[in-house]
């Protein structure tokens, strides 16, 4: 799912991931296109395949968020969408005749865009990434960072890791879920020197010394998207698709999808919701008495 | 024979050294939301560092801001002539998560300066009237959205007939040569269909050269500017220092018109436009407040201009403008009738000295 005001560069950059036109951009320059009034929720699936392995991807964009005057609230929407693949997924799992492999809609992955403003979070991030990171993995990216020198980026990269730290905001990946150490410290050192990610997206190719590149051009010089240099988008390529993607779907599995569904038994009275309900009910497990002192 | 000389072709001269003997002043609005690169610009334009001990805020903070005003003041002199410059900082901006009417203590500071003007105007010491009118006011679009925001479009038409607008679009780095040229004709496009009336540049003379026509009109079609802003002087590509912002992939110049709108904007607005800026607010924003302001009193002879002449110095107490409560007007008048009083102190107490004087020097005729 990918989150954030418009025009900073989501879908293209969804493209970029995936190398394949994944998100219908709105056309920026699209002269119909108004922004929407409320917060949309825009899903649309594709499969994709590479070396043999194929891969259904779903992405999920939420054009209208941040775009209006007064966005209280704005990310109801989008935390019932997520809330409601969840309920989905455990009406799957209570039903009595279960289908061999579930269908698995629920939300893997959050990119949250941050606007590149040199100074901090904006409130409406901040209130956004609190609301959220408890229900669904959130990533933070730097949209359009090709707007920063090398000094501003990391200045702002630090002042956002403190403002998330300090206003107790977890973001993917979570330190409470490291499994062990050795995924501790390969995941300290990405959320302490990594993250968030200042990134480039660009469907655009271009010649540089030779080769095609896809990239961004200007006056003053071509923008690589794959150019360490320039940015970190191949950092966020790796981590999400080639090193991490499992452990996404296993985090949202274990964790975010457990903790809604225990929400929902306890709301519930222990009992599972919706139909495929055999009424039993089992009993209690005695608690087993003390042993008295002697 | 030669024509008789009579002198007054030298007008312009003692015109010219008065005014530099006056010196200018002008206040300069910037508005916008945060992070688009304002103070960065309004430095790098006056060659000051204006915003020497600012601290930005931390997000948490900035949860409950409202909007301030801000005014800081400079003055610069360049060539002999002096410019008292004035800034008008709109901090919280467009920043908080409810941004519904944010716009309003702006719209009311411009409105406070034609009230204060207009009591100063019809006051009776008006000899050093001081001038805080908005003059102009730089609005900053952000180059990420898609042109013109709804707070961006409820902020300009709440000033719009206010006070003069030039739009900017901020960190233009930030975009291709295509992306600028389409988000600019988008946002001229939004400026049209929500009646947006922007500052507009005065048609060149029909003498001026070919040359400057041209340019003229290049500026024209520039608008709104796409600019960036740097105060550090870095060295382009070749060796010549720059002032300009340094990639890994190159090196933006601030001062290269190929790179950003920068020159045209400092152009425009110091070199070839500051004058009529000023005069516009006068002459238009300022009079269509005061029309209405006076209007809306609705008193017979108040209406017209030509009756303002006629108001003599007690009627000029007795105007309740309707914007100002009654308690400040009040106390104005209170203010007003006490430097009366202080001055007829004054006279007597002249008066008695002279008569003193007049009668020691009879004595001393006498003597």
């Amino acid at each position: 799912m990918s989150k954030g005001q418009s025009g900073l560069g989501k879908s293209t950059l969804v493209n970029t991931l995936f190398k394949s036109q994944v998100s219908r951009k709105a056309s920026s320059w699209n002269r119909e296109e108004k922004i929407p009034k409320t917060v949309e929720i825009k899903a649309i699936g594709h499969v994709i395949e590479e070396g043999g392995v194929k891969m259904k991807l779903t992405v999920i964009d939420t054009p209208g968020f941040g775009d209006q005057i007064n966005n209280e609230n704005c990310w109801e929407p989008i935390e019932k969408y997520i809330n409601e693949q969840y309920e989905k997924f455990l009406k799957e799992e209570v039903n009595i005749a279960r289908k061999k492999r579930i269908p698995d809609t629920r939300v893997h992955c959050c990119l949250y865009f941050i606007s590149p403003t040199g100074h901090s979070l904006r409130p409406l991030d901040l209130e956004f990434m609190k609301h959220l990171s408890k229900v669904v993995n959130i990533i933070p990216v730097i949209a359009k960072a090709d707007t920063m020198t090398l000094e501003e980026k990391s200045e702002f990269k630090q002042r956002v890791r403190k403002e998330l730290e300090v206003n107790g905001i977890e973001f993917y990946p979570q330190k409470e879920f490291d499994e062990d150490l050795e995924d501790k410290t390969e995941n300290d050192k990405i959320r302490q020197e990594s993250m968030p990610f200042a990134v480039v997206g660009s469907d655009k190719e271009y010649q540089v010394n030779g080769k095609r590149v896809l990239g961004r051009k200007t006056p003053w010089g071509i923008i690589e998207v794959e150019n360490l240099n320039h940015c970190e988008f191949a950092l966020l390529r790796d981590f999400v698709i080639r090193t991490h993607l499992q452990d996404l779907k296993e985090v949202t599995h274990n964790i975010h999808y457990e903790t809604y569904r225990a929400k929902r038994l306890n709301d519930n009275g222990g009992l599972p919701p919706g139909e495929g309900l055999l009424g039993i009910v089992l009993p209690p497990v005695p608690a087993t008495p003390c042993p008295t002192a002697e | 024979m030669d024509k008789e000389y009579v002198g007054f072709a030298a007008l312009p001269n003692q015109l010219h050294r008065k005014s530099v003997k006056k010196g200018f002043d002008f206040t300069l609005m910037v508005a916008g939301e945060s992070g688009l690169g304002k103070s960065t610009l309004i430095n790098s334009l006056f060659l000051t560092n204006l915003y020497e001990d600012r601290q930005v805020p931390e997000a948490r903070a900035r949860l409950t801001q409202t909007l301030t005003i801000e005014r800081r003041g400079v003055e610069i002199e360049e060539g002999g002539v002096k410019v008292k410059l004035t800034l008008v900082d709109t901090p919280g901006f467009g920043d908080s998560v409810d941004c519904s009417g944010c716009w309003l203590p702006v719209v009311r500071f411009i409105e406070e300066q034609f009230e204060q003007y207009l009591r100063d105007e019809s006051g009776l010491n008006r000899k050093n009237i001081q001038d805080s009118r908005v003059h102009c006011c730089l609005y900053f679009i952000s180059p990420f959205g898609r042109g013109l925001r709804p707070l961006d479009v409820a902020f300009l038409r709440a000033v719009h007939e206010k006070v003069n607008i030039i739009p900017v679009i901020g960190k233009a780095d930030a975009l291709m040569p295509k992306e600028t040229q389409a988000l600019k004709q988008k946002i001229r496009e939004q400026l049209q269909e929500e009646e947006i009336n922007i500052y507009q540049f005065p048609d060149c003379d029909s003498d001026e050269d070919e040359d400057f026509k041209r340019q003229d009109a290049e500026m024209k079609e520039s608008i709104p500017f796409a600019v960036v802003g740097s105060c550090e002087v870095v060295r382009d590509g070749g060796t010549r220092p720059v002032r300009g912002r340094c990639y890994s992939w190159g090196t933006v110049e601030v001062e290269n018109p190929h790179h950003c709108d920068f020159l045209n904007l400092r152009r425009m607005l110091v070199q070839t436009h500051l004058q009529d800026l000023k005069e516009v607010t006068h002459d238009l924003l300022y009079e269509g407040y005061r029309a209405r302001c006076l209007q809306s009193l609705a008193r017979p002879g108040a209406r017209d201009r030509a009756s303002r002449s006629k108001l003599s110095r007690q009627s000029a107490t007795e105007i309740p403008l309707p914007m100002l409560p009654l308690a400040d007007t009040e106390k104005l008048i209170r203010e007003k009738d006490e430097e009366l009083r202080r001055m007829q102190e004054m006279l007597e107490k002249m008066q008695a000295q002279m008569q003193q004087n007049q009668a020691q020097g009879e004595q001393s005729d006498a003597l």
